[in-house]
């Protein structure tokens, strides 16, 4: 039996605030434990919320860039439960009114484009920490800097089918964020973070099958790892002739792998009801129109210029401006003259792979734009060959040497120079008497050998160009 | 008239004309409230010296040629739901028995500006829940009329100190009437003003859409003035009125004439001792010579005013209270083994069967598959119940009822029927639900009693309600029989 896999995700952005969502707080990471704390965003009795005016504004714009209906009559509402990192015991969240509703975003696979739609974002606070390190091994600590932090809560209709279009999906929320402005988007200190819903169902079926939420996604490989580990734990268990469990499952990333968490059956009940300390959010059609008339480049838009502008292809064009930094890089370069389909190919091509086998990423790259310039270039004027580049870009990416440098430290300088280019065409001629005969009995496809003999002889610092133009010339003149 | 039994107002024209120190007012307060502590029990907390050095400042100020303000050095007490730093805030509970809040409450920060002199923090039901202060972990207040009832709650703790001549007025809190009825319980005034009119930062919660802070006083003057003080937009409660500041007073002293006061057709004055009954009418044949005209309205939803507040109050309640959990401040259990126990036992431990009685009730109200039969529902209840305010207080410029369907009860006599209690509610909650000012004026006595007269008014009229207020006072001129002590 084929099976069709459905997947939401519930993706929460931290915003980037300076203070926190209910309270003056700092918004900040990375302080000592409890240092970020007041009477508010540690639930002392008597202490009172009050709406962050700025994190309001953030949920609108993402609502805006995503196509979604904005409501005017949007609700707080508590989430309730007990948790030593929930010092209220209750999440401040929204419910029935979420600020945002009915959107959608467009993502791109090597399928094509397709659209995936938002079925809300919600504006809500973050918890705390626990820390099961300290003093008293049998302790747990509780860190609360983090409670309070606003995040946005976006959640996508189940209009995923596979663990590639998730991680695009996840791209794309992250490149709306970033390019917002509103979140920081650094998934390992937890900016950006994924739930994800997963079910089975056999192809052509319209139900949906019982679904699983696998928690603590927090890097696009692990969205993709945690789906792809989901769909294939279903689909065996199916075929097993067993029954999905309806459950909440926790990613172990080191182990690849989740565990079931809790079943329906000792799931919370939240008991959702209007948050009373805080009235409805109001806000005017006016301010919904000037942050719409603020709102930067978004990633479709930026996608279509580039298309427009360099003359790319819709794919290359989506790839580019997925990262907001990859599209900033690559504007930067060719802005300084580099051809734009090189630095496209480049940057999705060698760089996109070091990228990923060094687990490292544009922001902490090496090469400038301008010294990426710099080698094209290079490979412009014939003082590289695009072979040569590959060496150089490798070095350029280790150790942020300028290419110049690079290129005259390892001697990798082109050799255009005729008369040098002639000496070991008739060198390697000479060497070769047998092939050489062959050759001119008729047998073509040597022409070849003797190219890439003399590309040895010159260390493949040879001009291509010039030792074709020789090899053809002396290897005819017989 | 003793000094600790004489209104503020009163105190303060007098220290003007130099007939008496601040520091002699505070005195006689402080020494009243030490020697009948003991039998009242209407503090958890004293600070005579607070009160003392306050008074002391005054008449510095004064003497150096400074205006006073009416309440600067004057001894007043505060429920002991209010942060104040330096004091514990315990709300009437074991589990909070020493929390001492960083913080301070708006009500007291602004009481602190008008340079009032904190004498105590005056007993309460625990967390605001009841109507007589026995639900107090601390045990209950008595009521100065007679020791063997109750001052009312759960801002009994207040109305026996104003009562006493412990604290020349106090502040209360009332979310179904917990000003109004002890008010009335102890022979005082009591107003709980409109929800949003005071601010409830630092106010531990109860149920926060209805939680009201107002003033306790020995008369009407006195509570406008209070309110004056305490009124006012706070930033930091977002459910704080943007209304202009206003002088409650100035209505004060216009008469009654061709002023229009309403009866609910609907109110069910069967379930009233006929002492209170009497009490009323004759409360309302007064309000009749004096030139009001007595106007019936129809309140038709308020029979279910009850119900829809225990509900709603109970919900917010269940969740307002989930923070005290024993992870981070007050009651922890000790023998706890694991998180499970950890929350079981602190809470177990620390909050008192009232309390644990409405956290179920609430639990159970918004829990899956109950929220719409419940909550939603009370919710719908409550619009109607408001509009239907609304609507009267387009015929009338007040309504009249009893406060309380009884005058002060016997300690102990409603021990174990939460029900009765809840009924005997009846007449206070509806003002809470609709979100309007109520006012609680000495009525008369039902024998050794006292018993008064409720007057509601519309959103934002405190100034009509109290210039109401105090014309009924004057005519009445209510001579009051001796306290017992």
């Amino acid at each position: 039996m084929q099976f069709e896999p459905v997947i939401g995700l519930e993706v929460h952005a931290q915003l980037s605030t300076n203070s926190k969502m209910f309270c003056s707080c700092a918004n900040q990471f990375g302080s000592a434990p409890n240092d970020q704390v007041c009477p508010v965003c540690l639930g002392l009795p008597g202490a009172l919320p009050k709406a962050n005016h700025k994190a309001i504004e953030y949920a609108i714009m993402l609502g805006l860039a995503t196509n979604c209906q904005i409501r005017f009559d949007s609700e707080f509402a508590r989430k309730n439960y007990f948790y030593p990192d929930l010092p209220k015991a209750y999440q401040i969240s929204q419910f029935d009114k979420p600020i945002c509703e009915h959107g959608w975003v467009e993502i791109e696979t090597k399928a094509g484009t397709k659209r995936i739609g938002i079925t809300r974002i919600h504006m809500e606070e973050d918890a705390g920490k626990l820390v099961h390190e300290g003093q008293d091994p049998n302790a747990s600590y509780v860190d609360l800097n983090r409670a309070g932090v606003p995040l946005l809560e976006i959640v996508s209709e189940p209009d995923i089918r596979n663990s590639e279009e998730a991680k695009a999906y996840m791209e794309k929320i992250h490149a709306y964020v970033t390019y917002l402005g509103i979140c920081n988007g650094d998934m390992e200190k937890g900016n950006l973070r994924c739930d994800a819903n997963v079910s089975i169902r056999p192809v052509g079926e319209p139900k949906f099958g019982t679904r699983t939420e696998t928690k603590n996604l927090n890097s696009f490989r692990n969205v993709a790892l945690a789906i792809d580990f989901e769909i294939a734990r279903q689909t065996d268990a199916v075929l097993d002739g067993a029954k999905i469990v309806q459950e909440t499952r926790l990613w172990d990333g080191n182990l690849n792998q989740s565990r079931s968490l809790r079943t329906k059956e000792d799931s919370h009940d939240y008991r959702y009801f209007p948050c009373p300390d805080l009235p409805v959010v109001r806000f005017t059609p006016g301010l919904v129109e000037s942050l719409k008339a603020k709102l930067p480049e978004l990633p479709d838009q930026k996608r279509d210029r580039f298309i427009q502008e360099y003359g790319l292809s819709h794919y290359d064009a989506s790839l580019l401006t997925v990262n907001k930094a990859v599209s900033h890089y690559f504007e930067e370069a060719t802005a300084l003259g580099a051809n734009a389909k090189a630095v496209t190919n480049w940057i999705n091509g060698d760089m996109a792979r070091l990228f990923n086998e060094t687990k490292t990423q544009i922001e902490d790259s090496k090469i400038t734009p301008a010294a990426l310039a710099k080698m094209l270039a290079r490979i412009e004027d014939g003082t590289i060959s695009s072979k040569i580049a590959k060496t150089i870009f490798e070095g350029m990416f280790q150790t942020g040497k300028d290419p110049d440098q690079l290129i005259d430290e390892q001697g990798l300088r082109q050799v255009s120079d005729e008369g040098a280019i002639r000496e070991a065409v008739m060198k390697v001629i000479a060497a070769n008497p047998g092939q050489l005969a062959e050759y001119r009995s008729g047998k073509d496809r040597l022409f070849g050998f003797f190219v890439g003999q003399v590309m040895k002889e010159t260390k493949g610092k040879g001009n291509p160009a010039v030792i074709n133009q020789w090899v053809k010339e002396l290897l005819d003149q017989g | 008239m003793k000094l600790y039994h004489t209104p503020i107002h009163l105190l303060h024209q007098q220290r003007q004309k130099g007939q008496v120190s601040t520091l002699e007012i505070a005195q006689a307060v402080v020494g009243r409230m030490q020697a009948t502590e003991g039998q009242l029990h209407s503090f958890l907390s004293t600070y005579p010296d607070r009160a003392l050095e306050a008074a002391k400042q005054a008449d510095q100020k004064q003497a150096q040629g400074a205006q006073l303000g009416p309440l600067e050095g004057m001894p007043i007490a505060v429920k002991d739901i209010f942060a104040v730093p330096g004091t514990r805030t315990t709300c009437g509970s074991k589990y909070l028995e020493n929390f001492v809040a960083p913080y301070e409450s708006g009500v007291t920060g602004k009481l602190a500006e008008a340079g009032y002199g904190l004498v105590g923090k005056t007993n309460m039901d625990e967390f605001a829940m009841g109507s007589g202060t026995e639900n107090s972990a601390f045990g209950p207040s008595k009521n100065p009329w007679d020791l063997s009832k109750v001052p009312g709650g759960s801002s009994g703790g207040s109305a026996s100190a104003v009562a006493a001549g412990q604290a020349l007025a106090a502040i209360g809190t009332d979310t179904g009437g917990s000003i109004r009825q002890p008010a009335s319980f102890t022979g005082i005034v009591g107003i709980k003003p409109t929800y949003g009119r005071v601010s409830r930062w630092g106010m531990v919660a109860f149920a926060s859409s209805l939680d009201q802070a107002g003033p306790m006083t020995q008369d009407v003057t006195d509570a406008a003035l209070l309110l004056n003080a305490i009124a006012g937009f706070d930033p930091r409660d977002s459910t704080s009125a943007q209304e202009p500041a206003t002088d409650f007073t100035a209505r004060l002293g216009e008469n009654l004439k061709g002023k229009k006061i309403g009866v609910i057709k609907e109110l069910d004055l069967s379930v009233a001792d006929p002492a209170v009954v009497k009490v009323f009418e004759a409360n309302l044949e007064l309000l009749k010579k004096a030139g009001a005209q007595i106007i019936e309205v129809s309140l038709p939803n308020i029979a279910h005013a009850v119900a829809t507040y225990y509900v709603i109050a109970p919900c917010e309640a269940s969740s307002n209270l989930g923070r005290y959990d024993g992870v981070r401040y007050g009651e922890r259990s000790a023998e706890a083994k694991n998180l499970l126990e950890l929350y079981e036992q602190s809470r177990d431990q620390g909050l008192g069967p009232e309390v644990k009685l409405r956290i179920l009730l609430g639990t159970f109200a918004l829990s899956a598959g109950y929220y719409d039969a419940y909550y939603l529902k009370a919710l719908k209840v409550q619009n109607l119940i408001r509009a239907q305010y609304k609507a009267a207080f387009a015929q009338v410029d007040a309504i009249a009822s009893p406060v309380s369907p009884t005058p002060a009860f016997g300690i102990g006599e409603r021990a174990g029927d939460p029900l009765k209690n809840y009924l005997a509610d009846a007449f206070t909650i509806p003002a809470n639900l609709a979100g309007i000012p109520g006012i609680s004026v000495p009525g008369g006595f039902a024998g050794q009693l006292p018993v008064g007269l409720q007057l509601l008014g519309e959103h934002f009229g405190e100034t009509k309600l109290f210039s109401l207020a105090h014309a009924f006072e004057r005519e009445l001129d209510l001579q009051k029989p001796p306290l017992a002590l």
